[in-house]
């Protein structure tokens, strides 16, 4: 235990470092990057608590991805335009301000997270998968036919939201911000993985016979489980979304779901620090190897595909394994 | 309609189960009280597990019913009995592998608290009275040594010990062993029937058992189930005097 921590902090300081000399050198597109990692990283670990601490393999985390895109966009769309957002029984309108945008998408999401955990905690294994990339589907089509906000082309938002006290156009400002909730989000999962819950949803992973044995129910705790889970992707989702300045169906692709998914294979599943890994490793080779070749995913396969053969620890149970040696 | 005594904490009646045209459960009535071990015995496929899982709440059965402590909980869940008060072991280990032996305790003092969303953000570790309660039973099993280690680095035998640990650490007002020798040594044996034979002041212990000794060594009475129905039930002596229960199951060279 004391040895992940320890690995998990060297993992964030070098993030930290790694930015702190791109922005020494000035090397604004490197922070980009690395912000672009940090939000991914957000996103996997939302996915990590309910793959890596509850066992469940959900290939549909790009609906709350996309929803929590879709709540900064919508929000800002109507604040941008000063279009409100309802009229009746109150007027309500638009916002650029982050911090609200952030509660609407953490709300939205972890309601659908419910609605979706509803109907599809009752399946396990394969069927799981299937039931929530068909959710993840359903989103996805339900964006690209929704003319409201732009369809399958999106929505521009022209001006970074605002968080008081920042500027946040300035990529290490922003960078700042964003790794400020990652902070949180790794601290979350560390709790939670400690936690009282965190114990009864590992017990729901490894054998929920016992769970429902001691009197404890493993679907609502795996539920709520996946509600957490759902919500700090829409988060992450939010954040994407103010990266770009942009959001499109393709949030809700299910592609996006995979690559979520990737960050946390490739890192190490159930590890605090794994996603953080996964997705930078994931943003460095798609930078690196997409500069060889535009067929860069092969590379990717390759190297996912020894990953899990090899090391299903992912990267960083082979960093814990190599120091225990 | 519960006519037995007050001092059965358990009890059965008529429980018959359907598994399309094979009756797995014939109109099966058991009852357990206070202070006893009633062993349950028969050959395999006499429906034991069918029996075992309408009294836990994984089966429903198609006719009959179930009383806790003078509660009908024939429509409750798993969960819902545990919560009742009754503490289980399986017949294979049911622990989290890659957890502490104390961790798996702790689930089970957690269980007994209730509810694992009270404390989503403080480590549960740290918490004294749920250690304290998973500590005491552990001690009580004799594995307060292992505490640390992992559970799937346990013997055969101390998964069974802990098996009987976590039951413990939920204080049930019953419990139900599913083959808890199975798979055990003659050391382990005993061990493990000294220990239930301390139990049964705590809660009476309905004894699903392959072992004949162990049976014999704890049982206050027997119920022997046969093709789904009880064919006899009653004291230690008087079931190996039943001659039916001879002919069917015990087998004239193993008639004491």
């Amino acid at each position: 235990m004391g040895r992940e921590t320890g690995l998990t902090l060297a993992v964030l300081a070098a993030f930290l470092a790694i930015v702190l000399w791109a922005e020494a050198a000035g090397e604004p597109f490197t922070i980009t990057l690395a912000t672009r990692a940090a939000i991914f990283a957000i996103a996997g670990i939302g996915l990590n608590i309910a793959l890596g601490m509850g066992g469940l393999v959900s290939l549909g985390h790009a609906a709350f991805f996309g929803i929590g895109g879709y709540a900064m966009g919508i929000l800002a769309h109507h604040a941008q335009l000063f279009l409100p957002l309802a009229e009746w029984p109150l007027q309500i309108g638009g916002t650029n301000s982050m911090p609200v945008i952030w509660l609407v998408a953490l709300a939205t999401s972890a309601l659908a997270a419910l609605g979706i955990g509803l109907l599809s905690l009752r399946t396990t294994g394969v069927y799981f998968i299937m039931i929530t990339l068909a959710f993840g589907q359903m989103f996805f089509y339900f964006m690209v036919s929704w003319p409201a906000y732009g369809g399958e082309d999106g929505l521009s938002i022209y001006i970074r939201n605002d968080f008081p006290g920042l500027n946040t156009l300035d990529p290490i400002q922003f960078f700042g911000l964003v790794y400020a909730v990652l902070l949180g989000a790794v601290g979350l999962y560390g709790m939670l993985h400690r936690s009282a819950f965190g114990l009864a949803l590992s017990a729901a992973r490894q054998n929920d016979r016992r769970l429902a044995a001691v009197g404890i129910d493993p679907f609502r705790t795996r539920l709520t489980a996946f509600v957490i889970s759902g919500a700090l992707t829409g988060l992450a989702g939010a954040l994407f979304a103010d990266l770009n300045r942009f959001v499109s169906p393709v949030m809700f692709s299910w592609q996006t779901s995979g690559e979520i998914m990737i960050f946390v294979i490739l890192g190490g599943v159930g590890r605090a620090a794994g996603p953080i890994v996964g997705a930078a490793s994931f943003i460095a080779l798609e930078h690196w190897l997409g500069g060889v070749s535009d067929y860069w995913l092969i590379y990717l396969g390759a190297i996912l595909l020894g990953m899990v053969l090899f090391a299903r620890g992912g990267i960083v149970g082979l960093l814990l394994g190599q120091a225990r040696a | 309609m519960p006519e037995a005594g007050a001092d059965a904490v358990l009890q059965a009646r008529g429980l018959t189960k359907h598994f399309g045209a094979v009756v797995a459960s014939r109109d099966v009535t058991l009852d357990l009280r206070a202070g006893e071990i009633h062993a349950l015995i028969g050959p395999n496929g006499a429906g034991k597990s069918t029996l075992i899982a309408q009294i836990t709440g994984e089966l429903a059965p198609d006719a009959g019913r179930v009383w806790l402590e003078g509660r009908d909980v024939t429509g409750l869940g798993t969960v819902a009995r545990a919560r009742a008060g009754l503490g289980r072991t399986f017949q294979i280990s049911a622990l989290m592998m890659e957890a502490t032996v104390l961790q798996n305790a702790v689930l089970g003092a957690l269980g007994r608290r209730g509810t694992a969303f009270g404390g989503l953000l403080r480590p549960v570790l740290g918490d004294p009275e749920l250690r304290g309660q998973a500590e005491t039973a552990l001690a009580d099993v004799g594995l307060a040594d292992h505490a640390g280690i992992v559970a799937s680095e346990l013997s055969h035998g101390q998964r069974r010990q802990l098996e009987v640990a976590v039951a413990l650490t939920l204080q049930p007002r019953a419990f139900l062993m599913d083959e808890p020798m199975a798979g055990l040594g003659a050391d382990g044996t005993r061990a493990l029937t000294s220990l239930l034979d301390g139990l049964r002041a705590r809660a009476p212990i309905l004894l699903v058992e392959h072992d004949m000794d162990a049976v014999f060594a704890l049982a206050d009475r027997i119920s022997v189930l046969v093709s789904g129905a009880v064919i006899a039930s009653g004291t230690v002596d008087e079931v190996r005097r039943n001659p039916e229960v001879r002919r069917a199951y015990l087998g004239e060279e193993r008639a004491p």
